[in-house]
C-alpha cells in the first residue's frame, strides 16, 4: 500500500494525459500538475479500470438505494408486503399455495405471492434487503470500532495492554460463536420478548464477535508502522502519542480498514440470513432473506421460485460486495497479487 | 524564509561554548525473555558508556561499522530513547530523565534527519503537511503563517514551492531527503542530529545533500551530530569525528588527525578499507583486515572488547602484554593532545591514506567554506 510501481504511476499518468509530468524526478517542468495525486485518487483511478470491482460496486449502490428508498418502490409498485392476500383468490383454498404458474407471478405481483400468509415477494425482498443491510452495516460498525480501537491500542503500546488485548481476542475467536449466539438471543429474547430488541442483539452478536478479525488485522498494522521513522520524526517534534495515532499511523491504516469493512458486510449479511434461517433472527413481521428461505424450505416442490428467490438476493448482494472488496484490496496494494 | 534570522556563520575554527556534553550514556536493552518462566537473557548493550561534546556550528563525526551503536546514540541524543544512565546536557540543562512534556519544548533544539527517505515521511500526508507538521506539533505561528514558512523552507531546501500539495511517492529519493531537511529545519534548531541522512542515496546525490547540510550549517550556525559509516563522507563534512566499536568509543580525535594519524587498531583497520583512487598506492599499501565477526552486544568480550578481532593483538603484541588486553579494559585517555584512544598500545600510524589526495566520493564535492586546517 505503500508505493505503486513506477508502470503502474506511468499509466496512470498516461491516462491523466500528464504523462511524464508528476514522474519528473526533479519536478522543475511541471508547472501546472502541481496539486499532487494522493495515493487516494491513485488507487480510485486503478479501481475505476478494474471491471470486475466496479461491477460489484453499481449492485452495491443499487442494493443500498433499494433498501432506502422501499417505502417509495413499494408505493410505485402498489403492493405491500404486510397485506395478506389469503382470501382474495390469489391462493388454492386447498392447499393454501399460490395459483398459476412459478408461484403465482402475475402482473399486479411480479414474483409471486408466498405461499399460505400470500404476500407479494419483491416487496418482502425490497424489505429484506433493509434488515440485511441494517444489521450488517450495524454489526460492522460496531466491529470496526471495537477492532480499530483496541487493535490499535494493542499495536501502539505493546506490552501488557497488548498481553491482555490479544489474548481476549484468541478467546473470542476459539468461542463457539455460533451457539452462543443462539443461547444468548434465546435468553434475552425471552426475558424482553420484544422485537426491537431483538434486533440489536444480533447486532451486538455478530459485531461483538466479529471485532477480534479487524483487531488482528489492525494490530499487526500498527506494530509495523509505529517503527517507521515518520512516527519518529513526530516524536521528534514533541508529537503527543494521541497525535501520533490519529494523524501519522490511522492514514495509513484507513485501505486495510476500507478492504476490510467490505469483506464483513457480505460475512454478517450471511450470519444474519444463518441466524433467521434458524430462527433465532428477525422475527416476522419483520421481512428477512434468511427468514424466507426457512419458510421457502417447506414448500419447496410445489414453489421452488419463493426458495429461489431470496437465495439468489444472497447470493448476489454477497457475491458484489466480495468482488468490490477483492477489487478495492488490488487497488490499494497494487504490489499483493490475486 | 519568514524569520529572516541574520544567521551568524558559526565559525569552525573557534568553536562556542560546548552545546551538547554527552557523559557516559549507557542504553542497555532489557534481553528477550527465554521461556515461559520469564528469565531474562543478558541485556544488549548498544551503548555502554559513550562521551563527546558538541559545540555550536560545529560537526561531529560519528563512525562504525553496522551494530556498533551510533543510530542509538543518536536517539538517545535526541531523547527519542531514553537513556539507561549517564548525562546529557544540553546547554547546560540536563536531558535524561525528562519527561515528555518537559521535553517537548527542548525538541524545537535539537532535530533529527533520518536515513531512509522512503520511510521517514508519512506516505499520506502531503509535503505541505509534513513540513508543517513542526509548527503544529509545537503550537508555534511562524511570521506569515505556515504555508508561506513551509515554502520558503521548500525553496531554502532546493525543492520547488509550487509542489506544496504532492505526496512523497511523487518524489525521487534526494528530493524526499531535502523534504526530511526542511521538516528538521522548520523551528530553526540548533543541533541536528543527522542518522546516516545519505547512506540511502544514490552516490551523485549524497554530494548534493552533504553540500546542502553545509550550506544550511553555515546559514544557520547549526551544530551536526553526523552519524556515517562512509569514511569519506565522514571525512569531507565533520571537524572532529568519533569511532565506536561495541557501544564504546575507540578513538576521538579532530577529523585532520584521525584520518593522517590515527592511533586506534580499530581506526587503522577502518581506514585501511578506504579506496584509494590511485592503482599504485593501492596495490601497495596494507589492507588491515578484521576477522571474526562483531562479538554480542550482550556479551562482550572481557578486558578490552576489541581484542578478539585486534589484528595488532594478533599479530604484534607478546603474550605479556595480550594478557593485559585480556584482563584489563583500557580508557579512553587523551594520549596526544586532543587525541583520546582507547587502547593499552595505541600508538600512531601514518601510512593508511594520502593525506594530500582525496577521497573517492568526496572528490565531486566542493568545499563550500574554509576550513581551520586547509
Amino acid at each position: 500500500m505503500t508505493l505503486s510501481g513506477p508502470t503502474e504511476l506511468e499509466a496512470v499518468a498516461a491516462e491523466d494525459g500528464l504523462t511524464g509530468a508528476g514522474l519528473d524526478p526533479e519536478g522543475d517542468q511541471a508547472p501546472q500538475a502541481i496539486q499532487g495525486r494522493s495515493l487516494w485518487s491513485i488507487a480510485w483511478r486503478r479501481l475505476r479500470r478494474d471491471k470486475v470491482a466496479m461491477a460489484g460496486g453499481i449492485v452495491i449502490v443499487l442494493l443500498v438505494l433499494i433498501a432506502v428508498f422501499a417505502p417509495l418502490l413499494q408505493a410505485l409498485y402498489g403492493q405491500d408486503y404486510q397485506t395478506l392476500h389469503q382470501t382474495d383468490g390469489l391462493l388454492d383454498p386447498l392447499d393454501s399455495m399460490p395459483k398459476g404458474a412459478l408461484g403465482g407471478v402475475s402482473g399486479a405481483h411480479w414474483l409471486g405471492v408466498t405461499p399460505v400468509t400470500g404476500q407479494d415477494i419483491l416487496t418482502l425482498l425490497m424489505y429484506g434487503a433493509r434488515t440485511s443491510l441494517i444489521i450488517a452495516g450495524l454489526a460492522t460498525a460496531l466491529s470496526l470500532i471495537l477492532g480499530v480501537t483496541l487493535g490499535l491500542t494493542a499495536g501502539y503500546f505493546r506490552g501488557w495492554v497488548d498481553l491482555l488485548i490479544s489474548r481476549t481476542m484468541d478467546v473470542l475467536l476459539s468461542f463457539p460463536t455460533l451457539l452462543l449466539s443462539i443461547a444468548l438471543i434465546t435468553v434475552v429474547g425471552y426475558i424482553s420478548g420484544a422485537e426491537i430488541v431483538r434486533f440489536e442483539i444480533i447486532i451486538f452478536v455478530l459485531g461483538f464477535f466479529g471485532w477480534p478479525y479487524i483487531g488482528r488485522i489492525v494490530r499487526g498494522q500498527v506494530l509495523s508502522l509505529r517503527e517507521k521513522e515518520f512516527v519518529e520524526a513526530a516524536r521528534s517534534l514533541g508529537a503527543s502519542n494521541l497525535r501520533i495515532m490519529f494523524r501519522e499511523i490511522i492514514p495509513n491504516l484507513i485501505g486495510p480498514i476500507l478492504v476490510y469493512t467490505t469483506l464483513t458486510i457480505p460475512n454478517n449479511m450471511l450470519g444474519e440470513a444463518g441466524l433467521s434461517f434458524l430462527g433465532i433472527g428477525v422475527i416476522p413481521p419483520t421481512p428477512s432473506w434468511g427468514q424466507m428461505l426457512s419458510d421457502a424450505g417447506q414448500y419447496f416442490q410445489i414453489d421452488p421460485l419463493y426458495l429461489f428467490l431470496p437465495g439468489l438476493a444472497i447470493f448476489i448482494s454477497v457475491l458484489a460486495f466480495n468482488l468490490f472488496g477483492d477489487g478495492l484490496r488490488d487497488a490499494l496494494d497494487p504490489k499483493s497479487g490475486r | 524564509m519568514t524569520t529572516e534570522t541574520a544567521a551568524v556563520p558559526a565559525s569552525p575554527a573557534a568553536p562556542g561554548a560546548p552545546l551538547l556534553e554527552v557523559t557516559d550514556v549507557r542504553k542497555h536493552f532489557p534481553g528477550r525473555s527465554v521461556g515461559l518462566l520469564g528469565r531474562r537473557s543478558n541485556p544488549v548493550k548498544a551503548v555502554d558508556g559513550v562521551s563527546f561534546t558538541v559545540h555550536q556550528g560545529e560537526t561531529i563525526g560519528l563512525v562504525g561499522e553496522s551494530g556498533c551503536g551510533k543510530s542509538t546514540t543518536g536517539r538517545v541524543v535526541s531523547k527519542l530513547i531514553e537513556p539507561t544512565s549517564g548525562s546529557i546536557r544540553y546547554e547546560g540543562r540536563e536531558l535524561a530523565g525528562l519527561r515528555p512534556g518537559q521535553m517537548r519544548p527542548l525538541r524545537r533544539e535539537i532535530q533529527m534527519i533520518f536515513q531512509d527517505p522512503y520511510s521517514s515521511l508519512n506516505p499520506r500526508h502531503t509535503i505541505g503537511t509534513i513540513v508543517g507538521s513542526p509548527f503544529h506539533i509545537q503550537r508555534t505561528k511562524p511570521e506569515g503563517g505556515v504555508k508561506k514558512a513551509v515554502q520558503g523552507l521548500m525553496e531554502r531546501v532546493g525543492l520547488n514551492p509550487e509542489h506544496y500539495n504532492r505526496y512523497p511517492h511523487e518524489f525521487s529519493g534526494g528530493q524526499r531527503q531535502r523534504i526530511g531537511i526542511a521538516r528538521a529545519l522548520a523551528l530553526r534548531p540548533k543541533l541536528i542530529v543527522c542518522d546516516e541522512p545519505v547512506s540511502a542515496l544514490d552516490v551523485s546525490v549524497q554530494a548534493q545533500v552533504v553540500n546542502l547540510l553545509e550550506d544550511l550549517q553555515s546559514e544557520f550556525g547549526l551544530a551536526y551530530l553526523f552519524i556515517a559509516h562512509d569514511l569519506s563522507v565522514v571525512r569531507h563534512i565533520s571537524d572532529r569525528v568519533v569511532v565506536m566499536y561495541l557501544g564504546k568509543v575507540m578513538e576521538t580525535t579532530d577529523r585532520d588527525t584521525l584520518y593522517e594519524s590515527p592511533m586506534h587498531p580499530y581506526t587503522h583497520a577502518l581506514l585501511s578499507a578506504v579506496p584509494i583512487p590511485d592503482p599504485t598506492v593501492e596495490s601497495r599499501r596494507e589492507r588491515i583486515l578484521l576477522t571474526g565477526d562483531l562479538p554480542s552486544p550482550s556479551n562482550p568480550p572481557s578486558g578490552c572488547v576489541f581484542h578478539t578481532r585486534c589484528p595488532k593483538y594478533r599479530t604484534q603484541l607478546s603474550e605479556t602484554e595480550r594478557e593485559r588486553c585480556r584482563s584489563e579494559e583500557p580508557v579512553l585517555e587523551e594520549k596526544r593532545p586532543g587525541q583520546s584512544v582507547y587502547c593499552h598500545f595505541a600508538e600512531a600510524r601514518t601510512d593508511l591514506i594520502d593525506g594530500e589526495a582525496d577521497l573517492p566520493t568526496t572528490s565531486g564535492l566542493r568545499e563550500t567554506r574554509p576550513r581551520s586546517a586547509a
